[in-house]
């Protein structure tokens, strides 16, 4: 048995800005053992329902993260909806359907290219954020903002898409399908890339359900666990099925964000072929009554969890939001465990981890 | 062998025209419905401050007396919900940006003095004051 | 398939929480989260668990100085809820296997969220 060290890992560490602490165990070249420190950017958000009315909350909710701001206020606006047992048109379900799967897409895209800088592979990371910008351009052009949309309130969403825009949306996103497969093939078939990731950082598929892996995590260990089936929006309607993947390592996330990038290419086509038209939201007034309710939505980190509690009045009671971090952390740790010093940075990295979400 | 797989993209890229822009020679192209800043039309206003309560961040305050309406720029979020709100539509989005400071910046504006003849040159003109806080 | 409005929520004692996790945990249930709220009778804490895409929801209200058994030695995925809400509410554990004794997350004041005076 070799010697022991102990090499402190963060808050501030060469591969994302999200403050996260791990103290690694080595001997000689191995991690044996890693434990997890969170809770340097705590902003207590949930606690802020108390004070903000709940039409005001949904801006707040949304700057929890800026990569799935989208979904976040969804998940906030369906389960104060839930709560209230509001309705809301058909076209907005549609229109929130698609800029959530844009934000999938701009997700997947962020990661991709800061896993080609994990390992070093500094042109492709750019190609993967040039191909990202043309994604921000349709938020900008359609929400007003590049990060944080502001376009979901409770009852519906705030803008209508226009059937010009919508049309150009589907076009461009398919012109894009082009560049992103020629993008694919380095992350798939280059030799190099291949080296670092194939067999790297494995979770077997036991492991992921019983440390409860969510969402791309999960989903390349073999669980069919996708939040997008409950049928949440109008994915029922777009026929959706779940990528998985059953290698478990690192290849194997890299694979299954690359397929829901293209997949979420053809539920977006697909959305605006269908889309109806009508109203955009319903009119909502009134307290909160003092109901309960739970919503699961699938984020492109994974599934995030929602638990709204009225108390007849203006303001809420408790908002939770438990983000897909939060959940993956588990299987983050047991990933490390037995893994090269110099593989630590990628495989924090395929978790694709957002602290800023955990902590809220 | 598959190795530099990415030489198609890269020998492309090499004679193409950038993706960026050379900023700030070249002007980026605003979008219509870009958030930038929240402007008012001060003459319309009829200060019930509605914006100021229902302001998630409290960057707006409204003092009915003195016939003012402040915002904070540093504090707003650009939300734009103060704009939906708005009973006499005084409010409006704007898709520029402000520009960088190193202080907080607060814009203060006055509704001018009611003059007895109203359609004079001079109603149009709200004096926009700027201090540092 | 659940319908999404719907919200099965089982109230249970603190006694018999611990048997109930461990027959949810052997039927093939992962846990989703956990999560505290600050009630007038003391706490009310929500276990969510997840099968096949069905939620189920335990719901346990306990007064505020009573130590309920940590599920940790069933789940060890729950340490970050249990630590989460050690840290903001003062939620006192059993028998943790991992405890960060307060250390979790960098407050400024202990149980910021249930403030002690």
């Amino acid at each position: 048995m070799g010697k022991r060290t102990i090499i402190p890992f963060g808050p501030q560490h060469p591969v994302l800005p999200e403050p996260v602490h791990l103290d690694l165990v080595i001997e000689d070249e191995t991690v044996v053992e890693a434990i997890p420190s969170i809770g340097f950017i705590h902003r207590g958000l949930e606690k802020l329902v108390e004070k903000k009315e709940y039409t005001e909350m949904v801006y707040v909710i949304e700057r929890i993260c800026g990569i799935c701001s989208f979904g976040h206020g969804w998940g906030y606006c369906l389960s104060v909806e839930g709560v209230m047992g509001v309705e809301i048109p058909e076209r907005a379900n549609y229109l929130r359907t698609i800029w959530h799967e844009l934000s999938r897409m701009h997700s997947h895209l962020l990661w991709l290219g800061l896993l080609a800088d994990g390992f070093g592979f500094e042109s492709l990371f750019m190609h993967c954020w040039r191909i990202r910008e043309k994604v921000l351009d349709i938020f900008e052009k359609t929400t007003g903002g590049r990060v944080i949309f502001s376009v979901c309130k409770v009852g519906g969403v705030r803008k209508d898409i226009d059937e010009a825009t919508l049309k150009e949306i589907s076009s461009v996103v398919d012109g894009m399908k082009k560049e992103l497969k020629e993008l694919a093939d380095v992350f798939l078939e280059d030799y190099s890339v291949k080296n670092r990731l194939c067999g790297v950082g494995y979770l077997s598929k036991e492991d992921a359900a019983e440390l409860a892996a969510v969402g791309p995590m999960a989903r390349a260990s073999g669980l069919k666990q996708d939040m997008r089936l409950l049928g949440h929006g109008v994915y029922d309607k777009l026929g959706f099925e779940p990528c998985i993947e059953t290698a478990g390592d690192s290849y194997a996330r890299c694979k299954v964000r690359i397929r829901e990038v293209f997949q979420s290419i053809d539920l977006i086509i697909k959305a605006i072929e269908m889309i109806p038209d009508g109203d955009i939201s319903v009119p909502v007034k009134g307290n909160v009554p003092a109901n309960e309710c739970v919503v699961r939505l699938e984020q492109p980190r994974g599934e995030a969890f929602y638990y709204a509690k009225g108390a007849d009045s203006k303001f809420l009671e408790r908002m939770r939001v438990r983000t897909p971090t939060n959940q993956n952390i588990p299987a983050m740790v047991k990933t490390l465990q037995g893994c090269d010093l110099a593989d630590v940075p990628m495989l924090i990295l395929t978790i694709d981890p957002c602290i800023s979400c955990t902590e809220r | 062998m598959a190795a530099f797989k990415i030489g198609k993209v890269v020998l492309r890229s090499l004679f193409k025209k950038p993706a960026t822009l050379m900023y700030p020679v070249v002007p980026r192209k605003w979008e219509e419905r870009t958030r930038g800043h929240i402007d008012i039309n001060i003459n319309d206003c009829i200060f019930c401050g509605i914006c100021a309560r229902k302001c998630p961040t409290n960057a707006i305050t409204v003092d009915r007396n003195k016939k003012s309406w402040t915002i904070e720029r540093m504090q707003c979020i650009q939300c734009t919900h103060c704009v939906d709100l708005c009973p006499k539509h005084c409010l409006s989005n704007e898709n520029t940006y402000t520009t960088p400071e190193v202080e907080k910046v607060v814009d203060l504006h006055v509704a001018p003095p009611e003059e007895p003849k109203p359609a004079s040159d001079d109603t149009n003109k709200d004096s926009v004051e700027k201090k540092n806080a | 398939m659940e319908d999404l409005r719907e919200t099965v929520i089982i109230p249970v004692t603190a006694s018999e929480l611990y048997s109930k996790v461990s027959d949810l945990n052997e039927d093939g249930y992962r846990l989703v989260q956990a999560c505290c709220t600050k009630v007038s009778e003391g706490f009310e804490i929500i276990y969510s668990f997840d099968k096949e895409h069905e939620l189920l929801n335990l719901k346990l209200t306990i007064p505020e100085e009573e130590e309920i058994m940590s599920i940790t030695g069933i789940t060890w995925s729950a340490f970050i809820y249990e630590n989460e809400m050690q840290d903001l509410f003062g939620v006192k554990f059993k028998h943790m296997s991992l405890n960060y004794g307060g250390h979790f997350f960098k407050v400024s004041q202990p149980t910021p969220w249930n403030p002690k005076n």
